[in-house]
């Protein structure tokens, strides 16, 4: 039996459109599931007592969540100026050559490591051969490098959308290249780079692979980044699989999933200021 | 005459810093083959073999190769019908208020930690498969495939949408002139023209699946055996990194490293195939 187009085109659409909204359920169902599970939990003695270890998952995360700062602010240190400093390179110096291609290559495929490829590779070269053992430090560098490619990805993006008459006036008045970058370039890139910085904050808090087998894990409030410590969404993984506090897992995912909105929003509020400034001025 | 001056310096210093990214990549791959040398050194071909028990001394990482490709294989059968079907809804069918709330719900679920996914898995997904199975504690192939389908979901979506929405308006038009249906476009126009693209969208989704770690510990249960149906458990090669390199020693250590070796050249291949597709979809 052959079916009429048009059967087969009201077929196609109910399925379509099931699969559309299906998404759309399932994103909520999750995001919802673990807020209700989760909001119950919060409370002073969840957000500022430390965990205390134990079966039971007593305590709160008031620990972790500073160990999460630490490692936010560390790995933000080592990623800027290396992120920031590739794209410069790849957007405006890089001539069109092998090695280019080779580097770009280079960073689409560091892209797609998978994230407990970087944790070994960190393991074997932080926390071993340099001898910073399991510390917030180790985990770092270990994340700059993970994060590192999606940075130089969007700061380069950011460089390439500013006119090339910007350029092209700052070097009729007689700039050299570096003066036309760092004083043109960079300033009108500027929210474009901050946008992909604070996605690449996004990438900390929501990474774990890595950070499970180069920070240590424990659970104590750290006072340097020679510490160890565990981030949030590592913190979530100890408590489902160590202990029976599966609420308290779910509200610290649930503080994870209030952290990844909030930096969505900002992100999405930036970039559509900084597409607003380029078409307004360009 | 230091401006000059300064922009040679910079010149230099962003070269340097331009080429880490690349510099990072050969260092892992140095780094994590010399670790895993003295494994293959030691046990040869059974560093291929299907027993995993250190304890005494067997490291066989096919069972974990197996459990990771089985997962992903079956995360994708879920994952694919849904991703298409949603991209054709994003690129072709949505109203456009409709699509302003699916697109940002759909980058949303890009950015959520796996180990959320991992934990939703645990809580709700095990449970229920338990009950459905009668065995266990839900921790399985299907539950990890489930929730790996989810995480998927996104980056195929996304990817597919883009190359459904790089066809040419005229093609569609041509074929709608002709008095074939909505659907007759997008099955014998759209989706032929978008096929490289959307090739490449479930390659770069496949790369992603293999590489998930948290969430696969989580909900998969990480027996090291081969697994006999969807309830039983498995485990992946990432979670038999993410569980043992904490507290291994010599052979030990270095057969975890010829085991993130074997995912890193896995992904590497996978990754470069899907970059390729992709780069041709571009042109």
């Amino acid at each position: 039996m052959r079916l009429s187009p048009k059967l087969t085109q009201r077929i196609a659409w109910g399925f379509i459109w099931a699969a559309g909204i299906s998404a759309v359920v399932i994103l909520l169902l999750i995001v919802v599931y673990v807020i209700a599970r989760g909001l119950p939990v919060f409370g002073s003695e969840f957000f500022f007592s430390e965990p205390k270890g134990g079966i039971s998952g007593e305590g709160g995360i008031s620990s972790v969540f500073v160990s999460t700062i630490w490692l936010i602010a560390t790995t933000m240190v080592i990623l800027i100026p290396l992120g920031i400093g590739a794209a410069i390179y790849l957007a405006e110096y890089a001539p069109d050559n092998w090695l280019t291609r080779l580097i770009r290559y280079g960073v689409e495929l560091l892209a797609g490591v998978p994230s407990i490829v970087f944790g070994l590779f960190g393991f074997a070269i932080f926390v071993m051969a340099l001898n910073f053992s399991y510390s917030i430090l180790a985990g770092a560098l270990t994340l700059a490098c993970l994060l590192l490619p999606f940075l130089i990805r969007s700061a380069e993006e950011a460089m390439k959308v500013v006119p090339r008459s910007y350029r092209e006036a700052a070097l009729a008045l007689g700039a050299t290249k570096w003066q036309m970058t760092k004083s043109v370039v960079l300033p009108a890139a500027i929210p474009g780079i901050i946008t992909g910085i604070i996605l690449c904050v996004g990438g900390v808090v929501a990474e774990s692979a890595c950070l499970y087998v180069t920070m240590g894990g424990s659970a104590g409030m750290p006072t340097s980044f020679f510490d160890g410590g565990r981030s949030l969404a590592v913190h979530v993984f100890y408590l489902a699989m160590e202990t029976n506090a599966l609420d308290k897992a779910l509200a610290t995912g649930a503080v994870l999933i209030v952290l990844i909105l909030i930096i969505n929003l900002i992100t999405r509020w930036l970039a559509w200021r900084f597409r607003a400034r380029m078409e307004g001025k360009a | 005459m230091s401006r000059y001056f300064a922009d040679r310096a910079a010149k230099r210093l962003v070269f340097i810093l331009g080429v880490s990214a690349f510099l990072i990549l050969v260092l892992i791959a140095v780094f994590i083959f010399r670790e895993g040398v003295p494994a293959f050194q030691e046990l040869g071909f059974s560093l291929f073999g299907t027993k995993w028990y250190p304890s005494r001394d067997a490291f066989g990482i096919l069972t974990m190769l197996v459990g990771s490709v089985v997962v992903t294989l079956l995360a994708l059968a879920l994952a694919i019908p849904l991703a298409l079907g949603c991209a054709i809804f994003l690129a072709e069918v949505a109203p456009s208020r409709i699509r302003q709330l699916t697109r940002p719900a759909v980058e949303l679920l890009v950015g959520i930690p796996s180990v959320v996914y991992g934990l939703v898995g645990l809580v709700v997904l095990a449970p229920l498969i338990a009950d459905i199975s009668g065995q266990g504690s839900g921790s399985s192939v299907l539950a990890a495939g489930i929730v790996l389908a989810i995480m998927v979901l996104p980056t195929v979506t996304s990817i597919s949408e883009e190359s459904l929405r790089a066809v040419p308006p005229q093609y569609k038009e041509a074929a709608l002139a002709m008095g074939a249906t909505q659907w007759q476009t997008i099955r014998c126009v759209l989706l032929p023209t978008a096929r490289s693209g959307i090739i490449a969208a479930v390659i770069l989704g496949t790369g992603r699946a293999i590489g998930e770690t948290m969430a696969m510990v989580m909900v998969i249960g990480n027996s090291p055996i081969f697994p006999d149906s969807i309830f039983s458990p498995a485990r992946t090669l990432t979670g038999n990194i993410a569980l043992e390199i904490g507290h291994a020693t010599g052979t030990h250590e270095s057969a975890l490293f010829a085991t993130g070796a074997v995912l890193f050249v896995l992904v590497m291949l996978i990754n470069s195939i899907g970059l390729v597709v992709h780069r041709r979809m571009a042109r």
